[in-house]
């Protein structure tokens, strides 16, 4: 166990090492800068910007200053944000981002879990086809156009919800953009459950079980239990998703998370902004798809032997 | 049956007996038919803008409505400087006299034809004096069946145009990443060994890339440029491709009559160009056809956030973004355009279905 996390965390080193490259690379050639105004600074201003920034030197030394000042964790001060450094806005936008994805994770498993095990047991019948429709066009309909659908019509038309802000996390402005971000993974992951346990129905297990005689709830836990490995290989992709999703659910209902930030800062050329969140970015899929990765050795035996 | 039918004919023969395969298809056609040539019969260019009607909701009537005309024409004239005596509306066009205290200018006639009210005016009599002008001025009519956005330019015109643009981009961002992974995944999966092993360690890395972070900064590398954006998303979505292609390679490279061509003298390009590259087609074309409506639907995302097709030029994504802002007092600006790129990729992603299902025999 452990000399397979140490070897993925080794592995991970290069990939890490690209990202930071690569999207360093990108964002520093990219037309413009981060004193561009609409009204051009004064010469002399704009000298004295970029030699405080260090940006007057060549590229290939700044590179080298980062690389530097990212092993001792060191993120930079702000480019467009006065007063703050990138790692004090990322402390302040990771909280809000890790609420909205973890609670539209806990809801896209619990709902698809149990649609898709609805439309199992039902199979063939209206509520199979319902699930499955409704499976189709969660994945379809994109979170930019269910989001002000959703604000028309619990914002504006019941008046029962806020059509967006943050408020400290106040739960009442936390469910339209979870129920956004949820929605294509509550869609997949009923896909995927209601597969699973079809295609687990006919394997010799289940029919011992039935053959013994045991309780339905009995066998349902058994056949739950086989359905859970496609689904826990899906957090990895879903949780992609989830960070797709953040940028346009934080634009729509104007929420401060780390989605937001990146495209403020790709936006302004708030270079080490950029920088920061990529990084950070890179960190959490990199270990998000080690846990994924161990949680499925821990459910199958079978991958267990073969690592 | 004597002789096996070749895959892809077995598979259009199982496609054309799909209903939802050919309806879907149907829809598709009728789409891209609709953007590639309705924008000619709707009568609106797609950047005309109507100052007289902002945020005119879908109907069918014919604007402008006769109760307007008689203030709209007080406007003119006293843009005019005149006064509008005489007016007398029918539904094909306005007589009026233009009266002033000074000879009337016959340029202010102008301001008429400007206007979206009206076409260029006649002039039927003009008094001695030349202060009092008679002219009759034909009423331009006006449809706009599915309304207009903020500024009053043609809403099902707009969207039809934008419809070009998203399909357009799907079909290019697609065909980049077809070449690009068919020709990555088809040279890994036959050459085999180290170089293998070394190209498909490449992708690895690559998948774990935050992905839609990495469309967003090639986005601001190419400075909104649109072709360059879409070969940036071409080049980011090829990694799929190459996965798949490398597998098939991998099982053809095995054949026996793959052996024999190398036995009889055939080089590796050779057997990419015979043999590999056409045997690994149907799960690609599969595959490609799933992947455009995913590049459709990044485009509009990337508009959507203000980082893809720029004003005038459109496209869905930035069209449901207007519309997104303008939902309290124009529900159509939003409905209109995310019903066209939600119908288009259901029956996108329903045919791309039914297509890989019918490529692929086994699960028939």
């Amino acid at each position: 166990m452990i000399p397979f996390v140490l070897r993925r965390l080794v592995q991970a080193i290069p990939t890490l090492f690209l990202v930071v490259t690569l999207s360093f690379f990108l964002i520093r050639l990219a037309p413009g800068g981060p004193f561009d105004l609409e009204r051009p600074l004064a010469p002399a201003a704009m000298e004295t910007l970029r030699r405080v920034y260090g940006l007057d030197q060549p590229l290939v030394v700044q590179y080298g200053r980062y690389l530097a000042a990212l092993l001792r964790g060191d993120l930079g001060p702000s480019f467009s944000v006065r007063d703050l450094s990138v790692a004090e806005l990322l402390a302040r936008g990771l909280p809000v981002s890790m609420t909205l994805g973890a609670l539209a994770l806990v809801l896209a498993l619990g709902l698809g879990v149990a649609l898709g095990g609805l439309a199992a047991a039902r199979r063939g019948g209206i509520l199979d086809h319902a699930v499955m429709t409704l499976g189709t066009l969660g994945l379809t309909v994109p979170g930019f156009v269910v989001a002000p659908l959703l604000q028309i019509a619990f914002g504006l038309a019941l008046g029962w919800l806020p059509v967006g802000g943050w408020e400290g996390g106040d739960p009442r402005h936390l469910v339209l953009p979870v129920i956004t971000l949820a929605l294509p993974q509550v869609a997949v992951i009923a896909r995927l459950t209601r597969a699973a346990l079809i295609e687990g129905a006919g394997l010799p297990h289940r029919r011992t079980l039935r053959a013994l005689g045991l309780p339905p709830r009995v066998i349902a836990l058994h056949a739950l239990r086989g359905a859970a490995l496609p689904v826990v290989s899906y957090l990895g992709p879903a949780a992609a998703g989830l960070l797709t999703g953040s940028v346009v659910v934080e634009t729509v209902f104007g929420l401060p998370g780390v989605g937001r930030y990146f495209v403020d800062g790709a936006l302004n050329r708030d270079y080490t902004l950029v920088m920061g969140t990529v990084v950070l970015i890179g960190v959490f899929v990199i270990v998000l798809n080690l846990l994924v990765d161990l949680a499925t050795a821990a459910i199958d035996p079978r991958v267990r032997q073969a690592a | 049956m004597t002789t096996a039918a070749t895959p892809p004919a077995g598979a259009f023969a199982r496609l054309r007996r799909d209903p939802a395969a050919v309806s879907s298809l149907a829809v598709l056609l009728l789409v891209a038919l609709a953007c590639l040539v309705g924008p000619l019969l709707t009568g609106h260019a797609y950047d005309r803008i109507y100052y007289d009607y902002p945020r005119t909701p879908p109907s069918w009537r014919a604007y402008p409505e006769p109760g307007t005309l008689g203030p709209a024409l007080d406007r003119l004239a006293l843009r005019m400087r005149v006064r509008a005596e005489d007016v007398s509306v029918t539904p094909e066009a306005v007589r009026l006299t233009l009266a002033a205290d000074r000879p009337v200018d016959e340029r202010v006639l102008g301001f008429l034809a400007r206007s979206d009210l009206f076409g260029p005016a006649r002039v039927l009599a003009r008094s001695p004096d030349g202060r009092r002008l008679s002219v009759e001025a034909p009423v331009r009519r006006l449809r706009f069946l599915l309304g207009t956005d903020a500024l009053g330019r043609d809403l099902l015109t707009r969207t039809l145009v934008a419809g070009r643009v998203s399909l357009a981009l799907g079909l290019l961002a697609t065909a980049v990443a077809l070449g690009l992974g068919v020709a990555y995944g088809a040279v890994a999966g036959t050459l085999g060994g180290a170089v293998d092993a070394a190209m498909m360690r490449v992708v690895d890395i690559l998948y774990a890339l935050p992905f839609v972070f990495f469309v967003i900064m090639l986005v601001v590398f190419f400075g909104r440029h649109l072709g360059l954006i879409f070969l940036a998303v071409g080049a980011v979505e090829w990694l799929d491709m190459a996965r798949i292609v490398r597998g098939e390679a991998m099982a053809i490279r095995r054949r026996d009559y793959v052996l024999a061509a190398e036995a009889l003298g055939a080089g590796t390009p050779a057997i990419l160009r015979r043999h590999v590259v056409p045997n690994a087609l149907g799960p690609v074309i599969a595959f490609a056809a799933l992947l455009v409506p995913r590049v459709i639907l990044l485009e509009s995302f990337l508009s959507f956030l203000g980082l893809g097709v720029q004003e005038p030029m459109t496209s869905w994504g930035v069209l449901i973004a207007d519309g997104a802002r303008a939902i309290e007092s124009s529900a159509w600006m939003l409905a209109v355009p995310a019903a066209f790129l939600v119908v288009t990729l259901v029956a996108l992603n329903l045919f791309g279905d039914r297509l890989r299902d019918a490529l692929d025999p086994r699960e028939a």
